[in-house]
């Protein structure tokens, strides 16, 4: 069924009891031409472009628990593509366009809302690195722009850009085109557009194995008994090393726990999202109107979907230094996520060193803005075998090869980036 | 809050401390007479466990030691500590 204005009225008049499913829960067959490990974002949006445009439709997406469960239901739901590294860039903003046109697309909507993403300064340093950001992504043709600190107050009233502040605020880099999305939207829009392409959609199915037979996959086993595969990706961003060990493969990833909260719903106070990397946060506000914030990782391998409190505490007094009315604020809720965080902080799109296996991973803080993107490039990917030229800088190999994508210069140290 | 115990200060709260990653990466004992290959799996590659992990932190707010710790990175729980040359067990994935 199309969602349009009519297909509501006509279903408000029966009750709203007349919808149908959005997707189908098929028992998984026997065999498919490509497997997609991962039902978050990712892993659907890889399943809906191997379809709409490779015309690879024998797919299915297999899940270990719901759809949007893990990563794609845990983030701050941010979207930009205000980078510096030309690859990046590129592919950021190749994603944020997709964004642009996906509710459309999807014919579902998405929520997206381009409030813009105000990155905040506070020093000297900070206002040349912002500024030579912004250049850089004007020539490459995505929307910068600076702001004073007069500007920065104008556009945020509540924002305390007092110059007696502790670490008083500088100035600014916005990118209007930035903001957010609905994320469950967006898990359950791929999911609905893959599954009316043809798409297996199957949940509470977990990999336990990789069959490889001659250095070429041949399925994967699961708690629902053997799949097999002509070709298998995979988008398990968390525990992408535990899948790519089943392959016998190593990867440059650790696995680190991020938290994120909300505090109680307010009247709209703040309709842009602003960012602080001094501060280490960034904070917008949920169409329900809790205040969502996040900031750093708690700094440990970890796998456990929760984190720690000093943390949390470090986050909020952060945003209580941009935002003090926030101190007065309850906490509602508070979650963690597990990150692929890779050696130079930047994503994995690519082939595997074993035959028809395909990897979307490491995603680091910023898997979320680019779903769209990465699902476009890693159904690429598995249709020609081959990277495109946007993710080409993303292959497993730079490692090897030494040419790394470190957009902060941090070195190999997963949890710096 | 994890609770650490350093060897030489007892029991700590983990914000007292550095993480410092996975301590069973050994540096290449001779520089030179190592392939490219080995270089890549000592600087990039890990076995990144779910489960008991064997792991370097730094007292930064204590003794300023350099001491080992057994963790499982999926619950948290502390199985052990020692100093740097201590044997807590190997890495065990689940």
């Amino acid at each position: 069924m199309r969602y349009s204005i009519f297909s509501l009225a006509r279903n408000a008049l029966s009750h709203h009891k007349g919808w149908p499913l959005a997707w189908r829960s098929p028992q998984p067959k026997r065999e498919y031409d490509v497997v997609i490990v991962g039902g978050g974002g990712h892993g659907l949006a890889a399943a809906y472009y191997l379809a709409k445009l490779h015309g690879i439709t024998d797919v299915a997406v297999v899940e270990k628990g719901w759809l949007g469960g893990g990563n794609t239901g845990r983030n701050t739901t941010i979207i930009r593509s205000n980078y510096l590294l030309e690859p990046n860039a590129h592919f950021y903003e190749h994603s944020l366009k997709l964004w642009e046109g996906l509710t459309q697309d999807l014919n579902y909507n998405v929520m997206f809302s381009q409030r813009g993403v105000v990155n905040l300064t506070h020093n000297d340093a900070q206002i040349d690195a912002a500024r030579r950001r912004g250049n850089a992504m004007r020539l490459n043709g995505i929307d910068a722009e600076w702001l004073s600190v007069d500007e920065v107050q104008a556009m945020v009233p509540l924002l305390n850009c007092s110059p007696n502040a502790r670490f008083p605020i500088t100035g600014a880099l916005v990118q209007r085109r930035g903001g957010t999305a609905r994320h469950d939207a967006v898990a359950w829009g791929y999911a609905r557009a893959a599954d009316a392409c043809g798409a297996d959609i199957i949940q509470n199915c977990e990999v336990t194995g990789i069959r490889v037979d001659a250095g070429r996959v041949a399925g994967i086993e699961t708690n629902r008994g053997f799949i097999g595969a002509k070709k298998i990706g995979l988008a398990v961003a968390g525990n992408s090393s535990r899948l790519a060990a089943m392959a016998g493969i190593r990867l440059p990833i650790e696995s680190h726990v991020l938290q994120a909260m909300v505090t109680e719903p307010l009247k709209p106070v703040l309709d842009t999202v602003v960012t602080s990397g001094a501060a280490h946060v960034y904070i917008s506000q949920t169409d329900k109107g809790e205040l969502l914030m996040g900031g750093d990782l708690d700094f440990y391998n970890s796998y456990a979907q929760r984190g720690n409190l000093p943390t949390l505490e470090h986050v909020i007094q952060g945003a209580i230094s941009l935002f003090p009315f926030l101190s007065r604020l309850r906490l509602m809720r508070t979650w963690g996520g597990v990150m692929d965080m890779t050696m130079d902080g930047s994503p994995i799109i690519g082939k595997l060193p074993v035959g028809g296996l395909y990897f979307d991973g490491g995603w680091c803080y910023g898997g979320f803005k680019a779903t769209p993107g990465a699902g476009w490039c890693h159904a690429w990917t598995i249709a020609n075998d081959e990277p495109h030229p946007l993710n080409a800088a993303f292959r497993l190999d730079r490692f090897h090869r030494g040419e790394l994508l470190d957009e902060k210069g941090a070195g190999a140290s997963p949890q710096a980036h | 809050m994890l609770l650490i115990t350093c060897p030489w200060c007892g029991p700590r709260a983990h914000i007292e401390f550095t993480y410092g990653g996975d301590a069973t990466v050994d540096r290449p004992a001779d520089p030179d007479a190592v392939s490219a290959d080995e270089w890549l799996d000592h600087v990039y590659l890990r076995d990144n466990p779910r489960g008991p992990h064997n792991e370097w932190w730094q007292h930064s707010s204590g003794c300023r030691s350099w001491i080992k710790v057994r963790r499982d990175t999926w619950t948290h729980r502390v199985h052990g500590s020692g100093p740097p040359g201590a044997e807590l067990g190997e890495d065990e994935h689940r």
